[in-house]
């Protein structure tokens, strides 16, 4: 293997001089000190000299010290045992790393090698197999995790023998496969994969479709997002987006959930660590953790491996889908990433973009949500990886790199905005502003009139063109005063109201209200709508806002109270004969 | 400074304002130096050119002068010996008193595995209802004010630091003025607390870049206090805003490409450094605890500068302090003001009324400034609106105002008493049974 000396250092950029071949993005190790190892990666290379950036801290790394290059690029190791493991973005488990502290150059497998897997063989000997096949299948909590074909063998291979129905480690031997020349191949239940590389071993990827439920109303009713869709949540600081994100993770109908937290807060992973272990999955009753996998690159750990944690997410969360299941992956936040590369791309001087992030970050964003998709399987099953990104925009303005290259290849958009946010309106995301895609894709259409009904995507146009209405009015009333415009307007003004409290608003530190089936929200749509399609009987407006507001707080209380309870039905016939009072009958 | 037998180097090669450059064999990243006697540190290595930054200033630096290398990043000792003292950023005592003995350990340290943390979960009482009732605080939290300059924020931070039950209060004074450092000193020492603080003080009449190492130092007793003698600190940090200021100054003379507002690329790494040292440990690590609050200066309140920005994605939360100008007195603004942590303990460790309390009594005090916009701009007002102005008025006097001093529960009775004063249960949007429960009786 090539070896090299550290000939300069600035922060984490280290240039090393080389005796031998290196490629772009293969992975060395430093040692300093003269026995800490640390891991860095090759990213120019410029003549005999290479420059790399190092995942951890260089102090006290000095001229002279020596490099060994390793011939490979960044992987990931995978196999049985990755869910439930908290990992940082180099897929060290940190429940194995010792000490308070963690300590540079400590890297770890991330497997358990001697736990035993109960293995069902699917191939049978004399199959033709390829990448991404399945040869049998563990049960990882309850998941059917397949003991796939590694990713990178390429061609056709004939099983020679595979092992029977039993329990194994995951270094064992599992299969041996035959290439077309003959040459045998082991296998085990592990395998690994570059993470900058996507993985293709599947027949094909069409529009997606079916609608991925959060039990968020604002999402799944106003602007749902699909198995495996692509969203973004921009927001200033302080809008909810966390908040959001938990509330998603916890509640979505996916079978896999990945948390990449990149660059964020730690305390809000330690909440994941605390309360995802104690939580029941609304959809299965098991505890959440079990579907769950951390990718933990809080804000103070090293910022080159914030740029690793991201594609180590994404890997893990394709090969989930190699086995058809639905992964949601969520990214918190790829600003912090997109930064990362900003302070690289800084110090290797290379001429700067807007707002000095490199020239390339759209297109390296672009290609990043491009790996996400609804995949038919080669073998005819689907899978999908669902990517919802979090963007932090600096000083709130959407008109920053990251945003705008972000836009240009997310399909779903919900904006956070800091007036809602003032107002505790939670979740703060303009229902105006924000949009889902997937709403005009005829596929979609096909598949929601199937799952609700034909006239759902009807009522939420029509719920989007009253709060449109209701912003339009609100501006005529600030101009021209409450006595300044006809009682009706008031009127309209405030059925955007009841839809804004009733539908978009949710508490999401309430147990009922926090998650909202959709049976739940499409009950809910339709009593609001039929609120909204009423004329009422006013004759000044202040009668109006009063009477409103009665509405709204028998809705909310609807909302607090388990569906179709005495409770929640004894609200409904208050509601009932509230709305008598004073509705015109059509 | 030098010792035996240590190579001296005496040809600089390149001199800036905060940097020099010379030629020099086996040096480690990060290492100290001294140039002349004042403290420097490498900050880039290219072949064997040195680049070091001189946290003083390279005023009357020659070509010629004396360059030693000290082997070691920068470090604090540390010892119960810290307690009621004032340093300097490098950790030298400023108040007279001898140096300290104890363990040497580097400032900037690893971070703790996120593994190893425990969710905050222990309150912080302040008495002010402002920051309790609207933006409770949770021991591990981290959360900054931010505050025009001319806004009492040292006074504010000082109170809650007497107020809070911490063992151990650490304050990290960047750019302070003298008179602010003397302010915290009479304070502190009136309050008899003195054997509870342990200050690392640069003024104004400092060289800015020195500030880069208070809170490195600050921290590093902190997590001393926190990790081995498993003690509740708070640690205060005035002004964050200064501090990334010789940031810039460093990263500009070292020729970097600035990002927004003049600052550096890695701000936010720089920043998260720092407020992520918040920490609250479980009880088999001790179950010491750091808690920062920090002060962010803005300029004519613009939140979207780089500085204020970063610092409000890296925080849990931000309080931010405005002149009320009905009541005459500084409040802690509800609109923009948030603790993260605050649902961790509201409602939990408080009354159950607590978060519903909170969240109505800001709704309607959003309904009193559109009243006020709607009067400002001449137009008629209804009955609710006049109410929400009278509610908002006293609302600001007897909670928001920041000399209030009280306990959670008489907090919350006040604002039960405020709604029942102006409004009818059903305006106020809270669930039923806490209605029920707590909507005094006439």
């Amino acid at each position: 293997m090539t070896q090299g000396k550290v000939k300069g250092i600035i922060s984490n950029l280290v240039t090393v001089q080389v005796d031998g071949p290196v490629a772009q993005n293969e992975i060395a190790y430093i040692t300093v000190g003269g026995k800490t190892r640390l891991m860095a990666e090759v990213i120019k290379v410029t003549g005999e000299n290479v420059y790399v950036q190092v995942f951890e801290s260089t102090r006290g790394l000095k001229v002279g010290d020596t490099v060994e290059f390793t011939g490979h690029m960044l992987e990931v190791t995978l196999g049985p045992g990755l869910l439930s493991r908290n990992y940082d973005g180099l897929q060290n488990d940190l429940d194995k790393l010792t000490g308070v502290f963690l300590k540079r150059g400590e890297y770890n497998f991330p497997l358990d090698k001697e736990k035993l897997w109960k293995f069902e063989p699917i191939a049978k000997v004399g199959d033709k197999v390829e990448a991404a096949a399945w040869l049998g299948e563990v049960d990882e909590n309850h998941q059917p995790h397949k003991i796939m074909v590694p990713f990178v063998f390429e061609g056709t291979y004939t099983v020679k023998s595979i092992v029977k129905a039993g329990e194994y480690r995951v270094e064992d031997q599992i299969a041996v496969l035959t290439d077309a020349e003959g040459n045998d191949h082991v296998v085990t239940m592990v395998q690994k994969w570059p993470v900058k590389k996507a993985i293709l071993a599947y027949k094909s990827k069409p529009r997606p479709f079916k609608l991925l439920e959060t039990g968020v109303r604002t999402i799944d009713t106003a602007n749902p997002i699909c198995e495996g869709g692509t969203g973004f949540i921009p927001g200033p600081f302080g809008t909810g987006k966390t908040v959001l994100q938990h509330a998603i993770s916890k509640q979505a109908e996916a079978d896999i959930v990945i948390i990449a937290a990149c660059g964020e807060r730690a305390n809000e992973v330690v909440e994941t660590f605390t309360e995802f272990p104690e939580l029941e999955d609304p959809h299965t009753g098991r505890k959440l953790m079990e579907r769950t996998i951390i990718i933990a690159n809080t804000s103070n750990m090293p910022v080159a491996s914030r740029e690793a944690s991201v594609y180590t997410s994404m890997t893990i969360a394709e090969y989930y889908r190699s086995m058809g299941l639905r992964v949601l992956l969520m990214a918190d936040s790829t600003s912090r990433w997109a930064q990362a590369l900003r302070e690289m791309s800084n110090r290797m001087e290379e001429l700067p973009g807007q707002d000095a992030f490199p020239m390339d970050l759209s297109a390296i964003i672009g290609a990043f949500y491009a790996r996400a998709g609804y995949v038919y399987l080669n073998n005819g099953a689907t899978g999908s990886v669902t990517f919802l990104g979090t963007v932090s925009p600096a000083g709130g303005n959407l008109k920053e790199p990251v945003t705008e290259g972000t836009k240009k290849v997310a399909r779903c958009f919900y904006a956070l905005e800091q007036a809602r946010a003032d107002r505790k309106r939670y979740p703060a995301v303009n229902p105006i502003d924000s949009y889902s895609k997937y709403i005009e894709y005829p596929e979609f259409e096909e598949y929601i009139s199937k799952l609700i009904d034909d006239q759902w995507l009807g009522k939420v146009n029509d719920m989007k063109t009253y709060l449109q209405r209701g912003k339009d009015i609100q501006e005529q009333i600030n101009i021209l005063g409450d006595d300044g415009v006809p009682v009706d307007y008031h009127e309209e003004f405030w059925k955007a109201e009841v839809i804004d409290f009733v539908i978009l608003q949710q508490d999401a530190f309430d147990k009922i209200d926090a998650v909202c089936p959709l049976e739940r929200q499409r009950y809910m749509l339709d009593i609001v709508m039929d609120i909204c399609r009423h004329d009422y009987d006013f004759d000044v407006f202040t009668e109006v806002s009063e009477y409103f507001k009665r509405v709204i707080n028998l809705c909310k209380q609807m909302n607090y109270s388990e569906f179709h309870s005495k409770e929640f039905e004894d609200y409904k016939v208050k509601l009932d004969e509230l709305l008598a009072e004073k509705q015109i009958a059509a | 400074m030098a010792k035996a037998f240590q190579k001296i180097y005496t040809q600089i090669t390149a001199i800036t304002k905060a940097t020099c450059s010379l030629r020099a064999e086996g040096v480690g990243n990060d290492e100290l130096a001294t140039v002349n006697g004042k403290l420097a540190q490498v900050v880039k290595i290219m072949g064997d050119e040195i680049t070091l930054q001189v946290f003083q200033g390279t005023e009357g630096i020659p070509t010629n002068a004396e360059v030693v290398f000290l082997g070691k990043a920068p470090s604090l000792k540390v010892s119960d010996q810290l307690a009621g003292r004032f340093f300097n950023a490098y950790g030298d005592p400023i108040d007279g008193g001898p140096a300290i003995e104890g363990k040497e350990i580097e400032i900037g340290g690893p971070s703790v595995n996120p593994v190893r943390r425990k969710q905050p979960s222990e309150l912080i009482a302040t008495g002010i209802a402002g920051i309790d009732l609207n933006n409770t605080l949770v021991s591990g939290q981290k959360i900054p004010f931010f505050a025009d300059p001319d806004q009492p924020y040292n006074q504010v931070m000082a109170n809650v630091a007497l107020r809070a039950q911490v063992d151990k209060i650490i304050l990290g004074g960047m750019g302070l003025t003298n008179d602010d450092y003397l302010y915290f000193k009479n304070v502190f020492a009136n309050a008899g607390v003195l054997d509870r603080i342990v200050s690392f003080v640069n003024t104004t009449e400092n060289p800015a870049v020195e500030r880069l190492l208070i809170p490195d130092m600050a921290l590093a007793a902190a997590e001393y206090f926190a990790v081995e003698k498993h003690q509740k600190v708070l640690v205060l940090l005035t002004d964050m805003t200064l501090y990334a200021d010789a940031l810039a100054i460093v990263s500009n003379r070292m020729d970097q490409i600035p990002s927004k507002d003049s600052m550096p690329g890695s701000l936010y790494s720089d920043l998260a450094k720092i407020y992520e040292k918040a920490v609250q440990f479980p009880e088999e690590a001790g179950g010491g605890s750091i808690t920062i609050i920090a002060v962010t200066t803005l300029s004519g309140g613009d939140i979207t500068h780089a500085i204020p920005d970063n610092t409000g994605y890296i925080t849990e939360g931000q309080l931010y302090l405005r002149r009320d100008s009905d009541i005459g007195k500084v409040i802690v603004d509800p609109f923009r003001s948030l603790s993260r942590l605050k649902q961790l303990v509201a409602g939990k460790k408080t009354r159950e009324d607590h978060p519903q309390v909170m969240n109505a009594a800001v709704r309607l005090y959003a309904d009193a400034a559109n009243a006020k916009t709607k009067q400002e701009n001449g137009f008629d007002l209804t009955d609710y609106d006049e109410r929400c102005l009278k509610f908002a008025k006293e609302y600001s006097n007897s909670i928001l105002a920041i000399d209030v001093n009280i306990n959670t529960v008489e907090m919350l009775d006040i604002t039960w008493g405020l709604f029942a004063k102006y409004f009818k249960p059903e305006e106020v949007n809270i669930k039923q049974a806490l209605i029920d429960k707590y909507w005094p009786k006439a």
